[in-house]
């Protein structure tokens, strides 16, 4: 009892004589608690049928309505696959900023180097609506460069925006021509870290460069690889907005319609919060699970988790 | 960036001269430079082409340098004011959020650093659980409306400037940089912690301010988002949700009717695509070289884990 009091005393001194701190984090937090976790109270209107005059908390509770609304539409299935679709497509360019990592790590230091990587993270800033309106005047089949290379082999050019199938290949390598140099950037610096007798003791055992890449490299850029996979498959379903939306078309979006992009439009498009609400936080949810279970395993087979 | 790979290099000198290593070296750099032209190619493209005349540009004859080299397309932005409009509008933008971002964010990473901190542990959770988990798009939107923020400047600036990610990464900053003995000899000198965090903590700091500040500089140019979701009023609207107009749902195309005047606007409207795109992305691009290795910095920091 004793102890506990002169435990809780020390404590109180401590947040007395440490004010400032708090002072420092009440701008960041009083902004979360407004525009983050004030939202998650607001997720309520998934269960209700919200109308704007009552408010939240007034609006009758619907159950599990707009969910079942959601189960049975025929935009389900479709909306599902096509998140599902481009998050596995993306997920299989995961190692190509690691080869591109490796592959500079290869490199002598020099002009070249220095060049080679500040050209390929320049494309990294470019912003999404510039990037989609780039593939728009390249890809067109009349004016632009692609239109231009068929007819130059005497071929005709294809309608590569405006076809559904061709949707997640062009979402995908576009996103892997942009942000591959900036995605490597991370496993060039885990590259950089390897200690240098692990080299001199592999020359000496007569290892080649493949050698040192396969035994050396490799295993050491093992643990990044695994946390940045974790958080890309806990984001299965998080599919951004920004990009799919522009890309979007009447003749691709049989491919194109995701989740978020469906929220989006249901929401603030045609005002049925409610169901738009729901839709959400079905996506929101499946993630969190996602995300948890993903990181357990992690944590299981492979010592490596994000907490 | 350049030391630590100088340091760390692939290896000492090749003393071997195995025939496989060679080959290795001369793979590389052929596929180092395709590497070079595939990223590079589309870019320069789009720049040859703002100042090419359009014809030759629809017709397939631009590809190495400008052809029938013309600056109307230039002269063509300066007719569009709400451009010009946008362009201030995203200047004020991300100036005025760079400068609340920074604030909140490294003064919160700040105190989640100091191991004294009572109710660390929970403070931390608090920030990153909304990493994981966000109440979605429309109760977002409603509380934004609830707060009178929908169509105002504001809105752009402050609902959003707290980036978990950016405290974390400050946060190890501060765990690895800022030796906690400073701390004790300031409190011996009398000093208090906020006195402590802006005369001794910030100035050194300046790398991880760099590095923040232009993270969220580079972030406010090119986000259309927000303008998207919570501005209606044009005259608010940043440059990217005027470039959208111009560039992916061609607005300015399709309001022009037929005939021959329409054809000339048409093309006029066709060459702006080009110029617009470089007077967007040149700022961005022209920072960025020089400030490369802050970049690279930042996300060296951002990898450490605790």
């Amino acid at each position: 009892m004793r102890s506990g009091q002169t435990y809780a005393a020390r404590k109180l001194g401590q947040i007395r004589r440490n004010g400032g701190l708090y002072l420092l984090l009440l701008p960041a937090a009083v902004l979360t608690l407004l525009f983050a976790y004030k939202p998650m109270y607001g997720v309520l209107i998934a269960f209700k049928d919200y109308s704007p005059a009552l408010g939240i908390t007034d609006s009758p509770w619907a159950g599990f309505k707009y969910f079942e609304k959601f189960f049975h539409s025929y935009q389900f299935s479709a909306t599902i696959k096509n998140t599902v679709v481009l998050s596995l497509y993306s997920l299989v360019t995961f190692p190509i900023p690691i080869l591109l990592a490796l592959m500079v790590n290869q490199m002598r230091p020099n002009r070249f180097k220095r060049f080679f990587q500040t050209v390929s993270y320049m494309p990294h800033f470019i912003s999404t609506v510039v990037m989609v309106g780039l593939m728009l005047i390249l890809l067109s089949p009349s004016t632009g460069l692609v239109g231009h290379l068929y007819r130059l082999f005497g071929a005709e050019a294809p309608d590569l925006i405006g076809s559904a199938s061709l949707f997640s290949s062009l979402y995908v390598w576009s996103d892997v021509w942009q942000h591959v140099g900036w995605d490597s950037i991370i496993y060039i610096a885990a590259l950089s870290t390897i200690d240098p007798s692990l080299y001199e003791a592999a020359t000496v055992d007569g290892a080649s460069r493949w050698h040192k890449i396969r035994y050396i490299d490799i295993p050491m850029l093992m643990p990044t690889a695994i946390t940045l996979l974790i958080l890309r498959v806990g984001g299965l379903l998080g599919v951004g907005f920004e990009k799919v939306y522009l890309m979007q078309n009447d003749l691709n979006i049989t491919s194109s319609e995701i989740l978020s992009t469906y929220v989006y439009k249901i929401g603030l498009l045609s005002s049925q919060y409610s169901f738009s609400s729901a839709i959400n936080l079905f996506n929101t949810v499946i993630n969190f699970i996602l995300l948890i279970l993903v990181n357990q395993l992690s944590k299981k087979y492979s010592e490596n988790s994000l907490w | 960036m350049e030391a630590m790979n100088t340091a760390a290099g692939p290896a000492p000198k090749p003393v071997n001269n195995r025939s496989s290593d060679v080959l290795l070296e001369v793979a590389l750099y052929v596929f180092a430079v395709l590497f070079l032209i595939v990223l590079m190619y589309p870019l320069y493209f789009i720049v040859i082409a703002s100042f090419s005349d359009p014809s030759a540009v629809a017709n397939g004859r631009v590809w190495l340098y400008p052809q029938g080299f013309t600056l109307d397309g230039y002269k063509e932005l300066f007719k569009h004011d709400n451009i010009w409009t946008g362009y201030g509008n995203t200047i004020l933008y991300t100036v005025v959020g760079t400068a609340i971002g920074l604030i909140v964010n490294i003064s919160a990473a700040y105190a989640l650093s100091r191991k004294d901190l009572v109710g660390r542990k929970f403070l931390s959770l608090f920030f990153i659980f909304t990493m994981f988990f966000s109440g979605g798009l429309i109760p977002t939107f409603l509380t934004i409306r609830d707060f009178h923020l929908y169509d105002t400047f504001l809105v752009m600036v402050l609902p959003f400037s707290v980036v978990v990610y950016d405290i974390i990464v400050a946060r190890t900053f501060f765990q690895s940089s800022i030796p906690g003995d400073l701390w004790e000899a300031a409190q011996i000198d009398g000093c208090g912690n906020i006195r402590y965090f802006i005369s001794v903590v910030l100035p050194l700091s300046k790398a991880i301010i760099s590095v923040l500040g232009l993270w969220i500089a580079v972030g406010y140019w090119n986000s259309y988002f927000n303008a998207l979701i919570y501005l209606k009023n044009p005259d608010l609207h940043p440059l990217q949700l005027i470039l959208r107009n111009i560039l992916i749902t061609n607005q300015m195309q399709t309001a022009l009717g037929s005939g021959e005047a329409a054809q000339i606007a048409m093309r006029l409207a066709n060459m702006m695509r080009y110029s617009v795109i470089i007077i967007a992305t040149v700022p961005i691009m022209c920072v960025y070289p020089f400030v490369q290795k802050y970049f690279n910095q930042g996300v060296m920091i951002g990898a450490v884990k605790e």
